[in-house]
C-alpha cells in the first residue's frame, strides 16, 4: 500500500507541517467514512480533531500516517531531507497501548529502531533518552502485563518519541484512564511539546481534552466526517491546573461544545 | 479451605486409583481367574518387571518413531502454515487437502502406506499424518490473530515482510503454535501405534503396539496390559513434557502461562 505524498515543496514553502486537500475515505462497504476534507496544520502546532464516535477523525489520521489511502484528494506531509539512522518522520499512538505483550519495555520501544536497523549503540542512547521523557526509565526490564494502564500508554509514546519524529500522531490515546491519570499525562504531553517542538495532531472525543491541549481545536460532524467548526484557543503559555480552573477554560469549552451539539444531534438513539 | 482443595485435587485422583487397583485385584482372587482371561493388578506389575528386557526394547522403537512423527509434523506444520499465510493461493489450492487427509482415519491409510513405503517409512509417515494437523491449523489461527493497531505500526515503520513475520507473526502465533505441539504429541503417538498395528499383523515390527498385536496371537494377556499401561505412561509423559515447555515459554508473558 503506497503512502501519502512526502512532498518537500509547497507544504514546506507555506510551513506546513501536514496538508489535506479534498480528502475522502469510502470503505469497500461502500460507507464514506470521511470527507471531503480541507486540513492545514502549522509546523510545531498542537491541533485537536474533536468529534463524535465513528466520525472519521481516526480515518484521516490514519491517512496523515499512511496507514491507507484515501479514495480522493491528496494528503501531504511534509518531513527533514536528512533521514539519519532509524529516525522516522511520523510517530503514532493507538488508543490502546498496543504493546507486544512478549517483549519487555526496552525492546517494544526500540521497535522502530530495529525495523529501521538502527546501529545499537545508537539505539541504547535513543530508547534510554525516550524512556526518560516519559518518566519510566527505571521499568526497561519490565514487561507490559506487570504495567498499570496509564504506564503502558506511556511507553507507548516513548515508543513514538524514539525515532524522533516531526511529527506526532495521537489516536484518543488517554480515552481508557481514569480522570486523574489523565490529567497528569495531559500536563506531561504539553511540557514533551513544549520541549520538542513537534507537531501534534489529537484524536478526542473529549472537549475539556481538547481545549485544555490544543492551540487549536477542529470540530468535526458525524459521518462523513467534514469540519464543521474551528476555534483557536488563545492563553497564556504554560497551560497548568491554573488554566484548568479558569474562567477563560470554562469559556472555550461552552463554546466548543455548543459547536459540538450538532454533530450529536442525529445520533440520539446511539 | 482452597488449599484443602487443591489436597483433594491431588489426593482425590490417587485414591480412586488405588480403589480401582484394589477391587481388581480382590474380584480376580475370590473368583480365580486365570490370567490369560484377566490378570491381576499384581501380575501384571510383575510382567512389566520379568519381561522388562523386551518390552523396554519396544518403548525405545515406539518412542523414537512418536519423536520423528512428532518433529515432522511440528516441523510440517508450522512451515506449510507460514507459506499459507504468505500466499493466499496457495492456501486456497492446498488447505482441503491437509483436511481431507486430516478427516480420512489413519488406520485406513495405514494398510495403504505399508504397501508403498518400507515399515520404518510408513510408520513416520503415519505418526506426522495424524500430528501435522492441528499444529497447522493452530498456526494459521495464531497467525491471523495479529493485533491489528500493532500490524499497522509495522506498517508505519515499513516492516519489510520478513520482519513483520519474525517480530510480529511468529510471537503473536507462539501461544497457538505450542498449543497445537501439546495436541500433536499425543497424536504422534497414536499414529506410531495405529501404523504399528497396521503393520504388526503383517509379520514385522517391533514397538509396542506391535507387542500387544503379538501377545494378543499368544493369549500373553498380562503382557498385552503391561505394553498398554506403558503406552499410557508415555503418553502422559509426553503430554507434560510440552505442557512444561509451553509453560517455560510463555510465563513471563501469555495469560495461560500465569
Amino acid at each position: 500500500m503506497a503512502g501519502p505524498a512526502l512532498s518537500e515543496t509547497d507544504s514546506d514553502a507555506a510551513g506546513l507541517a501536514v496538508r489535506l486537500r479534498a480528502v475522502s475515505k469510502t470503505y469497500d462497504n461502500g460507507v464514506t467514512a470521511l470527507g471531503p476534507l480541507d486540513l492545514d496544520v502549522a509546523k510545531g502546532d498542537f491541533v485537536s480533531l474533536l468529534g463524535p464516535s465513528g466520525c472519521g477523525k481516526s480515518t484521516a489520521l490514519r491517512l496523515i500516517a499512511g496507514l491507507g489511502t484515501p479514495s480522493a484528494g491528496t494528503v501531504s506531509v511534509s518531513h527533514r531531507a536528512t533521514k539519519a539512522d532509524g529516525r522516522h518522520p511520523i510517530g503514532f499512538v493507538f488508543q490502546e497501548p498496543t504493546l507486544m505483550p512478549w517483549a519487555s519495555v526496552r525492546d517494544n520501544v526500540c521497535l522502530p529502531l530495529k525495523l529501521a536497523h538502527a546501529a545499537p549503540a545508537e539505539a541504547d542512547r535513543r530508547i534510554e533518552e525516550a524512556l526518560a521523557q516519559v518518566g519510566l526509565a527505571e521499568f526497561a526490564g519490565a514487561y507490559p502485563r506487570e504495567l498499570s494502564g496509564g504506564m503502558k500508554m506511556r511507553i507507548s509514546l516513548a515508543r513514538a518519541l524514539v525515532t524522533d519524529p516531526d511529527i506526532l500522531l495521537l489516536d484518543e490515546p488517554f480515552a481508557a484512564l481514569d480522570e486523574i491519570t489523565r490529567f497528569r499525562l495531559n500536563d506531561d504531553l504539553l511540557s514533551l511539546w513544549r520541549k520538542l517542538h513537534k507537531t501534534v495532531i489529537f484524536v478526542t472525543h473529549s472537549v475539556f481534552e481538547s481545549v485544555y491541549l490544543s492551540q487549536r481545536v477542529i470540530v468535526m460532524t458525524a459521518r462523513p466526517g467534514s469540519i464543521s467548526a474551528e476555534f483557536r484557543i488563545a492563553t497564556a503559555e504554560p497551560r497548568g491546573e491554573a488554566f484548568r480552573t479558569s474562567a477563560d477554560y470554562a469559556g472555550y469549552c461552552r463554546e466548543v461544545s455548543n459547536a459540538l451539539a450538532p454533530s450529536y444531534s442525529g445520533q440520539r438513539s446511539a | 479451605m482452597s488449599s484443602l482443595q487443591n489436597i483433594g485435587r491431588m489426593l482425590l485422583p490417587v485414591v480412586v486409583l488405588a480403589a480401582g487397583l484394589a477391587l481388581w485385584e480382590f474380584v480376580v482372587r475370590v473368583n480365580d481367574i486365570q490370567p490369560y482371561v484377566l490378570p491381576s493388578p499384581t501380575t501384571v506389575f510383575q510382567t512389566l518387571v520379568s519381561d522388562w528386557p523386551v518390552l523396554s526394547e519396544s518403548l525405545g522403537v515406539t518412542l523414537l518413531t512418536t519423536l520423528e512423527g512428532f518433529i515432522a509434523a511440528a516441523v510440517g506444520g508450522v512451515a506449510l502454515a507460514l507459506v499459507f499465510n504468505q500466499s493466499k493461493w496457495l492456501e486456497y489450492s492446498l488447505f482441503p487437502y491437509a483436511v481431507i487427509l486430516q478427516v480420512t482415519p489413519v488406520i485406513a491409510i495405514a494398510p495403504l502406506l505399508l504397501i508403498y513405503l518400507s515399515q520404518q517409512t510408513a510408520v513416520i509417515v503415519c505418526a506426522w499424518i495424524v500430528g501435522f494437523f492441528p499444529v497447522l491449523s493452530n498456526t494459521t489461527l495464531g497467525l491471523n490473530s495479529v493485533d491489528r493497531n500493532l500490524a499497522g505500526l509495522f506498517q508505519l515503520y515499513g516492516a519489510s515482510r520478513l520482519q513483520t513475520l519474525r517480530y510480529l507473526k511468529l510471537p503473536a502465533a507462539l501461544p497457538f503454535i505450542l498449543g497445537g505441539l501439546r495436541i500433536a504429541g499425543g497424536l504422534s503417538l497414536i499414529g506410531a501405534v495405529v501404523a504399528e498395528i497396521a503393520a504388526g499383523t503383517a509379520g514385522a515390527g517391533s514397538g509396542l503396539a506391535f507387542r500387544i498385536a503379538e501377545s494378543g496371537y499368544r493369549l500373553n494377556i498380562p503382557r498385552m496390559f503391561a505394553a498398554l499401561l506403558l503406552l499410557s505412561v508415555a503418553g502422559i509423559v509426553i503430554y507434560g513434557l510440552l505442557a512444561l515447555v509451553s509453560h517455560l515459554v510463555l510465563r513471563r508473558w501469555h495469560e495461560s502461562a500465569l
